[in-house]
């Protein structure tokens, strides 16, 4: 009973890894989203410490940390070279790569895998920079679902004095490489616009737990934990209340 | 077989070039036929654009570093050589069919789907992530026997590559005779992919002239229309 639990604990939205056997997958896998400059860095780091705390084991990882694609990313970021499906296919290389030499891992060793961002951001990017949506799923059916999306929800005119107060407007988050507007700041609000807009969608259609953001960061840092903590607990009840009846 | 509808099959662009493609298998001789139909082309007059595998200057960086250091699974190897086919599709193949070029590739999206499937990656899923490459105004298949292909590459070349041998799939210990059991699925592969998107097949174990030959009758027709840089010279000529 408690194995019939675990086994069905992990699935993909598509076909899924090849060669993957997902009943050895033990542990968690919890994603932080949100868009640019809203604080998931802070959030995640928060969290780890908590779980931490509890006795959990925490891994991280977040977008271009792969071994494979990091450096390759960084230097077509700099000479902005690379055709838009190009781009987005190296950000599923990177992904890939973690998702199979990071995550996985962590997962079979019963870790909690906090992920800052998952494939949801890079959807949404992908999408407002006129990927197909469709396709762009397709190309992400290899993830695995998580066990939650905690979305970090903010709207532009709350986020605008928190970029400005931590370095002011970068040049990717402001989408200047298509760029949508006159200057730095009207590029950067509306490309985060329509970031946002496709995060609420995707919210939607994958049933993200959405946390307001806008609150202080202490405020939303103890709503999340919380949040985590009881869905860790619940499913542990789960397995234990299986292999007791078991 | 009918093409899967949200797959590779459906963006056939109204452009003024032309695009032709060669596929087979290692030692098929599609190089040297395309090498040649290239030669032909160029002293009709033609403007002739030549494409290869894994060209993009920055995403060859990664693949080396991944294939040197053995970080490629079956998904990133067919990720990263997707990321690579797009980038040269759209910096390198639409701009010359926009322009009124023909271009000639050595491999296409048929290499990835026989080389990855091989591998293990889902047909349908790498099907779709080639969803949106431009389909060819002719492909064709150099059929060979799977000993006369070996004996080609193997007498010529002993030393073969970790992920050209498909070591990565633990087939068998010894790197030639995986390289035969890998060069054998994506020969199966290859078949069914023949139909399913109907190359054209040429039998490559005819003399190299004669399938040239019949390569250029081939492609022929196809070239009706197509701007050419001297056509008065030719023709007085």
């Amino acid at each position: 009973m408690a194995e019939e639990v675990l086994s069905r604990r992990f699935e993909s939205y598509g076909e899924g890894v090849p060669g993957l056997d997902p009943t050895d997958l033990t542990g968690w896998l919890i994603v932080v989203e949100g868009t640019d400059g809203v604080g998931r860095t802070t959030h995640v780091d928060h969290l780890r410490s908590v779980l931490e705390r509890e006795g959990y084991a925490v891994a991280e990882t977040g977008l271009t940390r792969s071994d494979l694609a990091a450096e390759g990313i960084k230097l077509a970021k700099e000479g902005n070279t690379l055709g838009s499906n190009a781009y987005n296919l190296f950000y599923a290389t990177d992904f890939a790569d973690r998702l199979e030499r990071q995550i996985l891992p962590a997962l079979r060793a019963g870790f909690v895998m906090l992920t800052d961002r998952y494939t949801y951001s890079l959807i949404a990017r992908a999408i407002v920079r006129g990927a197909d949506p469709d396709w762009i799923k397709s190309v992400y059916s290899f993830a695995l679902k998580p066990d939650a999306v905690y979305y970090l929800r903010i709207q532009v005119p709350e986020l605008v004095p928190r970029v400005i107060m931590n370095g002011g407007f970068d040049y990717w988050e402001s989408g200047m490489d298509l760029p949508m507007g006159q200057d730095l700041f009207d590029s950067f609000v509306n490309y985060q616009t329509r970031v946002i807009e496709e995060l609420d969608t995707l919210a939607r259609e994958y049933a993200f737990e959405t946390l307001d953001a806008t609150r202080p960061v202490e405020e939303t840092a103890h709503d999340l934990a919380e949040r985590v903590l009881d869905l860790l607990r619940k499913k542990a009840h789960t397995d234990e209340a299986g292999s007791s009846g078991g | 077989m009918s093409v899967v509808p949200g797959t590779y099959g459906g963006n056939r662009p109204d452009w003024p070039g032309r695009l032709f493609i060669v596929e087979g298998i290692d030692g098929s001789g599609k190089s040297t036929q395309l090498t040649l139909l290239s030669q032909w082309l160029r002293s009709e007059g033609y403007p002739v654009v030549f494409s290869e595998w894994n060209s993009s200057p920055i995403v060859r960086e990664t693949t080396r570093h991944g294939k040197k250091k053995k970080l490629l699974t079956p998904l990133t190897f067919s990720l990263i050589h997707a990321t690579d086919f797009h980038d040269r599709v759209e910096r390198e193949i639409i701009p010359f069919l926009k322009g009124g070029a023909i271009v000639l590739a050595d491999r296409y999206v048929y290499t990835a789907f026989a080389r990855d499937v091989a591998r293990g990656v889902d047909p349908r899923w790498v099907r779709s992530l080639y969803r949106f490459a431009v389909v060819p105004t002719r492909a064709f298949y150099f059929r060979t026997p799977l000993e006369v292909a070996l004996k080609r590459i193997l007498s010529g070349r002993p030393k073969l590559k970790h992920y050209e041998a498909g070591m990565d799939l633990n087939l068998h210990a010894d790197v030639q005779q995986s390289y035969r059991m890998f060069q054998a699925r994506i020969l199966q592969e290859y078949e069914h992919i023949v139909d399913e998107y109907e190359l054209t097949v040429m039998d490559a174990t005819r003399a190299i002239e004669t399938q040239q030959r019949l390569l250029r009758k081939a492609i022929k027709p196809h070239l009706v229309g197509l701007r050419r840089e001297f056509e008065e010279e030719v023709r007085r000529g």
